[in-house]
């Protein structure tokens, strides 16, 4: 990335937050799925976003899929607002350029169709410039480009004559076939065996060569982040509390919870060591929150100042920032207010 | 470890029965487990891993069948007991933490209800003494023994796996048997629940035989690891010994299959292909049509275990490496 970069993002989003109301007419209460989430994801980029289950990434996926709208916050494609997005052509348009790549293989195809059904429904609805024989051509070249050969055979079985990870291809030729900018990846290496997880990390570095597309890679697994992504994002309880190059977030992590979690990740590289960590304290369910940081009750360094004002994304270091109020800064961080900052502030 | 096993499988074969034939699920797989000592079974979802804890436990049901070899736990021969019989050892001397343990409660029971129900199957207590145990397993698990009186729903993941835990040291059995307990998990506290495992262990002296698909987490924590593939032991050995120069080509291809957050960023490649049905594995080695090494006599030669050094290996490259010889 240059020092200040001055491209227009091709998604942005800004103090994007989803709230869900649960319990019944009596006793309803306000879930915070996520809140005030700042995101920039640039051309040929691919972020990962990693935190624990419930933290709110999988929100943030769907937010950005216009499968939930925005309780506050607005979502900017290519500088675009979403929230202006009127008629349908406009939203299938969008959906074209941002298709998402789903966790469950298994669940995701439907089991009663040929591969060539998903692929080519996404070719009719969203290639419309395609005559047949060209939807014949395009879906074999992005089966061709997800490693599934030979195509035209492929294309005419069901799924269940594909492993997992096989299926998880499809699942990318499909995005692939709506000729998209920007991938939204939910956990697409979870539910798959470790020895062909890196095949498909392997992929999403592919397409972003061969195709120029972004990915966002939603993952828990920070070892895999680490491995694909450019920039890492940690989500805590609903809001982004690091962000930064992947490798300065993991040399040089800022905020206490992102220490907490590299530390947890089990390493069999890494020489014996059983007795340094032993947390037991899980993320809260962010019901009616009351300000004040949200790790405080489990962090080691936190002030009087954690229980009362919510921390905002402060720079820390080069492109490089942390919602912590403790954390400190590398020496030569430029000195800018906040507010100014934010952009920059996750790039 | 000198002391007499408590666990010895020998020459373990399970199959399902499905309609093309016998499927070998555990084929021919023996270990000892000496008293206190931690076992760590690996392998992808398929391996038979699962199908191993399962046998051990004698808790298969059809299709699944064990057709050969034998379980003795603490002398006694399991395979062909019946419930009945099976009942003194049960909970008592050896109990199960089962995979998704998260979800194996009964959501509209209370946990101190459920421990109870356990503890009547096997042993007539006083209520007192019911009570007092079911605080004392929470305690040691670290769960406030007002939780008792909870339901699964109001506690939270992590702490439904440990109360699970905590029921299967009702009778502080010698051998606990864990079926990726931690794999619905986040790291932070999965890594806490290995730690706790750990201290608890230390404490009670039970024996634990962890099975995960997940190699690293056990790296820290298991004292041997057996490497499963396609329904065999691929490898076994002392748990450094296997991760510092795994001998098997898949162990080692599973290793590097595991991306590092230190160190350099290298580019890795996994391995390659899908591991074989087991209806009709292949006749010679069955990781040859993936193996990176292989042989052309592999495809043919079925390999036995051989010893290299400290370990265990299922294959032909170290045929001619004679045990303990360079140990």
């Amino acid at each position: 990335m240059s020092e200040t970069d001055t491209r227009v993002p091709l998604l942005r989003t800004e103090k994007l937050t989803r709230h869900f109301t649960i319990g019944n007419l009596f006793s309803r209460t306000n879930l915070h799925a996520v809140d005030d989430a700042d995101l920039v994801i640039h051309e040929r980029e691919i972020v990962a976003l990693a935190g624990e289950s419930g933290s709110g990434k999988s929100t943030i996926a769907r937010l950005l899929a216009m499968v939930y709208k925005p309780t506050a916050g607005e979502i900017y494609f290519r500088d675009k607002p979403l929230s202006s997005l009127r008629s349908r052509t406009d939203v299938l348009g969008y959906r074209s350029e941002v298709p998402m790549v789903f966790q469950d293989p298994f669940a995701s195809l439907n089991p009663a169709h040929r591969i060539s059904h998903g692929i080519m429904r996404t070719l009719k609805l969203h290639r419309r410039e395609l005559d047949a024989a060209g939807r014949q051509a395009e879906a074999e070249r992005v089966l061709t480009e997800v490693g599934l050969t030979p195509a035209g055979e492929v294309l005419n079985k069901y799924p269940y004559e594909f492993s997992g990870g096989q299926r998880q291809r499809v699942g990318f030729a499909q995005a692939l076939a709506a000729k998209p900018k920007l991938i939204l990846a939910d956990e697409p290496v979870s539910m798959l065996d470790v020895s062909i997880r890196i095949g498909l990390l392997n992929l999403m570095a592919e397409l972003r060569e061969k195709e120029g597309v972004s990915l966002l890679y939603i993952t828990h697994d920070i070892a895999s982040a680490r491995y694909v992504s450019d920039r890492l994002v940690i989500m805590y309880a609903g809001q982004i509390v690091e962000t930064g190059a992947t490798e300065d977030v993991l040399h040089n992590p800022k905020h206490p919870y992102t220490q907490l979690l590299l530390s947890a990740v089990p390493d069999p590289r890494a020489p014996l060591r059983v007795t340094a960590q032993t947390d037991r304290g899980e993320p809260p369910k962010v019901i009616n929150p009351t300000p004040g940081c949200r790790f405080r009750s489990r962090c080691p360094l936190a002030i009087d100042i954690c229980e009362r004002v919510d921390p905002q994304p402060r720079l820390l270091g080069i492109n490089h920032s942390a919602a912590c109020h403790v954390a400190t800064a590398d020496p030569n961080t430029p000195k800018v207010a906040v507010g100014a900052t934010e952009q920059d502030g996750h790039e | 470890m000198s002391s007499a096993p408590i666990l010895e499988v020998t020459d373990l074969v399970v199959e399902y029965a499905a309609p093309q034939g016998q499927v070998g699920a555990v084929d021919h797989v023996s270990f000892d487990l000496a008293p206190g000592e931690f076992l760590g079974v690996v392998g992808e979802s398929g391996c038979g891993k699962s199908t191993l804890l399962f046998a051990i436990a004698q808790l298969l049901s059809p299709p699944a069948a064990i057709t050969g070899g034998a379980v003795h736990f603490k002398g006694r021969n399991l395979v062909g007991l019946t419930d009945k019989m099976l009942a003194a050892s049960r909970w008592q001397d050896l109990s199960v933490v089962m995979q998704s343990a998260m979800n194996a409660f009964n959501p509209v029971k209370t946990i101190g209800a459920q421990f109870k129900d356990a503890i009547k199957a096997h042993q007539k207590w006083s209520k007192d003494k019911i009570r007092e145990r079911s605080a004392e397993v929470l305690r040691l698990v670290g769960i406030d023994p007002i939780h008792v009186k909870s339901y699964p729903h109001q506690l939270s993941g992590g702490m439904r796996q440990r109360a699970m835990i905590a029921m299967a040291l009702l009778f502080t059995p010698e051998l606990i048997i864990m079926d990726e307990p931690t794999s619905a998990l986040d790291v932070v506290a999965q890594r806490s629940l290995m730690v706790q495992i750990k201290e608890l262990q230390a404490e009670l002296g039970f024996a634990v035989i962890f099975v995960t698909h997940d190699m690293s987490l056990v790296s820290h924590f298991s004292d041997r690891l057996a490497v499963m593939y396609a329904g065999q032991i691929a490898e076994i050995g002392a748990t450094r010994a296997v991760f510092d120069s795994p001998a098997h080509p898949y162990s080692k291809g599973l290793l590097d299959a595991f991306p590092s957050i230190r160190g350099p960023r290298v580019h890795m490649t996994g391995i390659p292909g899908n591991p074989p049905a087991l209806l009709n594995p292949p006749p010679g080695c069955r990781f040859a049509p993936r193996c990176p090494v292989v042989l052309p006599r592999c495809h043919d030669t079925p390999p036995e275990l051989y010893p290299v050094r400290d370990v265990l290996v299922r294959c032909l490259l170290h045929e001619n490496v004679k045990g303990g010889a360079h140990v």
